[in-house]
């Protein structure tokens, strides 16, 4: 194969927000599988270097964790990514499954966050827990943990205030939060890193932050139905062993679905491909 | 794999020797490795490749900056290349004879529209204004209540209905006229660009409105698609200008050039907090060196620049060739250079090393100890170094920790270079020092010409000196 070839395929990759490091180190993999495996013709190398991002995303269990009287399932990640839309469609999923739900308005910094998560709760007929303005978040998800345990409500879903993983302040509080809730009388579960498809790099950075604060243990890839691509989880993946449970393809409540790895890699290509 | 492009430039430098001007394929070495600190600074791929045409093009034609070494003048015409880019024209708001002026603000969804729809009321507010808020942003649940709440707070009012957002936003025009607000600012929903019906309908809410200014908000994190964003919103609506938000995170910034490199309209503001007076104009040259990611570089290269003076160095020179150069003159120049930082970093920095020397080889202790003898001395000895005698070379070299010998070899060398620098004495080929037998290693061939300094002072000078004389670099 030309070195346009593999310059190509790198471009591809890039511009679809994997990142320099990360592409250049699955091309030279590719190439180096290409000279072992013998593959001659561009299809051949597309379909390896597919199968390898594949597996890169393949890597950890995706399993949902709701176990748990309550099971709690706590959102994080920055501003404006789509937590509060993410908790609605969950909401309305688990309810389809025939399962109840609490909503915890856990954020109490932003302008109105607990009335929209309220439009959310009153939409798929969900109990939300939300405090005064300007109150402690960790005391509200707290409450509405021990409301699910004493109405046996078997999932809270708690809300967050978005934050920039650079605030210190805010990331302690962050891990403030993930401590008082698990000494409620549910089971922190899961904690869902939403990530917002069209952010850069940073993305990666962010996921290392939000780890080190809390136990993250999944993240929610969102706004997939625009024209990025979400590359960036692959060096989340690769680097902090993050699996991508859920995508968010919409603003609608039917709009979030399961992430599939093949499904993810083959719209990539189709993707980039295309332009 | 490198993490910042200082580290990596640290390599380049390292690798080229300054021989004055760098060919282009050099040149692109350097640019090749600013190329991928912007890909990792989330600049769209081909707005990087384009920036480093232009950057070659430029590089090519730039004068030789004296105190630069040719790597680093590379990476200051990157800099420049990049604010001049990212600034330029500077927005201007006119505000209309018949009042209101209109604001629209576009973007995708989570930017930070509504926020900064509020700080753009404060800041009109702090111009004299009367805003007015309009919520044409339907399709969010409580987006209307957040824009109220905040409002509330700088004490503007908020217009909204519920009705299709194209009614609303020209209601909201409506009741400005009829309130005598003279400022209307439009939010509107966050929309993807490839969703084509979204993207009518902010067409749809310009056209009936006919905003005088436009602005695309944009979170400073977006990836390499930022370029296809804001292209889009651009051909649909022309936009006037740029908000970049969440500046006070740590995403590089990239996501800016792409945005103004296909929209060419300035970046009028900058948000860097989620509160309403997280908001200040935006500073091109602050985004550039962030991009870049090599805060520390640019410093070393203001540094040498500083350092360096050129009136400085020709004032140093002057007195090197009248003849009035003191050993107080020469410790100044020293500690000019201890200024920069360890030496071997410095050296690479040197605009004319003389051939044969290796940075590498650079013993910074000797340096180290000339400074040292001098310190040891008084003003008087300093500039009367005649007058250094047996006993005061014992007490000097004592007070430096050195020996007499290294003393009196110290002076003996300054003497010649001085007598060699005066006037238009050309050096002697041959070493006529008596008693030198500590003298390191020469390298006869080791000439440097120590050009446009001394040619511009005095022309009958030859400008000829031999470093080696001094001592060479190597041990």
């Amino acid at each position: 194969m030309g070195p346009d070839f593999w310059k190509e395929a790198e471009e591809i990759l890039i511009q679809a927000d994997v990142g320099v490091k990360t592409s250049t180190s699955l091309i030279a993999e590719l190439k180096d599988q290409s000279k072992k495996q013998k593959l001659t013709s561009s299809q051949e190398l597309v379909t390896s270097l597919k199968e390898n991002l594949k597996k890169v995303l393949s890597a950890s269990e995706r399993d949902l964790n709701a176990k748990g009287n309550p099971a709690v399932w706590i959102f994080v990640g920055v501003n404006g990514v789509g937590k509060t839309t993410s908790i609605g469609k969950l909401a309305f999923w688990q309810k389809s499954l025939g399962t109840q739900v609490v909503m915890a308005a856990g954020d109490t910094f932003r302008a109105a966050a607990a009335e929209q998560l309220e439009k959310w709760a009153e939409e798929c007929n969900s109990i939300l827990i939300r405090g005064g303005e300007g109150a402690d978040p960790s005391s509200v998800i707290f409450d509405a943990i021990q409301h699910a345990h004493s109405a046996s409500i078997p999932l809270v879903l708690a809300d967050t205030a978005g934050r920039l993983h650079t605030k210190t302040n805010l990331m302690e509080e962050l891990s403030k939060i993930e401590r008082v809730a698990s000494k409620g009388s549910g089971t922190v579960t899961e904690i869902l890193l939403t990530l917002d498809a069209t952010t850069g790099q940073n993305g990666l950075e962010q996921a290392k932050k939000f780890a080190a604060a809390v136990d993250v243990t999944g993240i929610i890839l969102t706004k997939l139905d625009g024209s990025s691509r979400g590359g960036i989880i692959f060096a989340i993946q690769e680097e902090i062993g993050i699996p991508v449970k859920f995508v968010g393809i919409g603003e609608s409540s039917q709009d979030l679905i399961q992430f599939d790895p093949d499904d993810f890699v083959e719209a990539l290509f189709d993707f980039q491909l295309e332009n | 794999m490198f993490d910042t492009l200082t580290d990596r430039l640290g390599d380049i430098f390292g690798r080229l020797k300054s021989k004055g001007r760098l060919s282009e394929s050099q040149i692109n070495d350097v640019l090749d490795e600013v190329r991928i600190a912007l890909l990792e600074a989330d600049v769209n791929l081909e707005v990087a490749k384009d920036f480093q045409e232009n950057v070659l093009s430029r590089c090519l034609e730039a004068e030789i900056h004296k105190a630069l070494n040719p790597a680093q003048q590379v990476i200051k015409s990157v800099n420049e290349e990049l604010i001049s880019i990212l600034g330029g024209e500077s927005l201007t708001i006119s505000f209309a004879e018949k009042p209101p002026t209109i604001v629209l603000l576009a973007g995708l969804q989570g930017v930070g529209k509504t926020t900064n729809a509020v700080k753009l009321a404060k800041w009109f507010k702090s111009q004299g204004r009367n805003p007015l808020l309009v919520g044409a942003d339907l399709q969010r649940p409580a987006a209307v209540e957040q824009l109220r709440t905040l409002a509330e707070t700088i004490n503007v009012p908020v217009f909204s209905q519920n009705d299709d957002p194209v009614a609303v936003a020209s209601q909201g025009i409506e009741q400005a006229r009829q309130t005598g607000r003279d400022v209307v600012i439009c939010d509107t929903a966050g929309r993807l660009t490839i969703d084509e019906k979204m993207m009518q309908e902010i067409r749809e809410i310009s056209d009936a409105i006919e905003p005088h200014y436009t602005f695309l908000v944009v979170d400073a994190m977006t990836g390499q698609d930022a370029v296809n964003i804001a292209e889009s919103f651009h051909n649909q609506l022309s936009l006037d200008a740029m908000i970049l938000t969440k500046l006070d995170g740590d995403a590089r910034g990239g996501a800016a050039l792409s945005a103004k490199s296909v929209v060419g309209k300035p970046i009028a503001f900058a948000s860097v907090g989620e509160n309403i007076d997280d908001f200040e104009q935006f500073h091109p040259d602050r985004l550039a060196s962030r991009i870049l990611g090599m805060g520390d570089v640019l410093t070393l290269i203001e540094k040498a620049e500083d350092a360096f003076d050129e009136e400085e160095t020709k004032r140093a020179t002057q007195k090197l060739i009248s003849g009035q150069f003191t050993l107080e003159d020469f410790l100044d120049q020293m500690q000019q250079l201890k200024k920069m930082g360890p030496l071997e970093n410095i050296v690479g920095m040197m605009p004319d090393l003389p051939p044969g020397a290796d940075p590498s080889d650079v013993d910074e202790s000797r340096l180290v100890r000339m400074e040292a003898i001098i310190t040891s001395m008084t003003s008087e000895e300093r500039n009367s170094p005649a007058i250094i005698d047996g006993s005061r070379r014992s007490r000097i070299a004592k007070g430096s920790g050195t020996s007499v010998q290294e003393v009196s070899l110290l002076l003996k060398q300054f003497k010649e270079i001085k007598r060699m620098m005066k006037g238009s004495v050309k050096p002697r080929k041959k070493n006529k020092r008596k008693g030198s037998n500590k003298r390191k290693k020469s390298k006869p061939s080791s000439r440097v010409k120590q050009k446009s300094q001394l040619d511009d002072l005095d022309s009958g000078t030859t400008g000829e000196f031999d470093l080696s004389e001094f001592g060479t670099f190597s041990n």
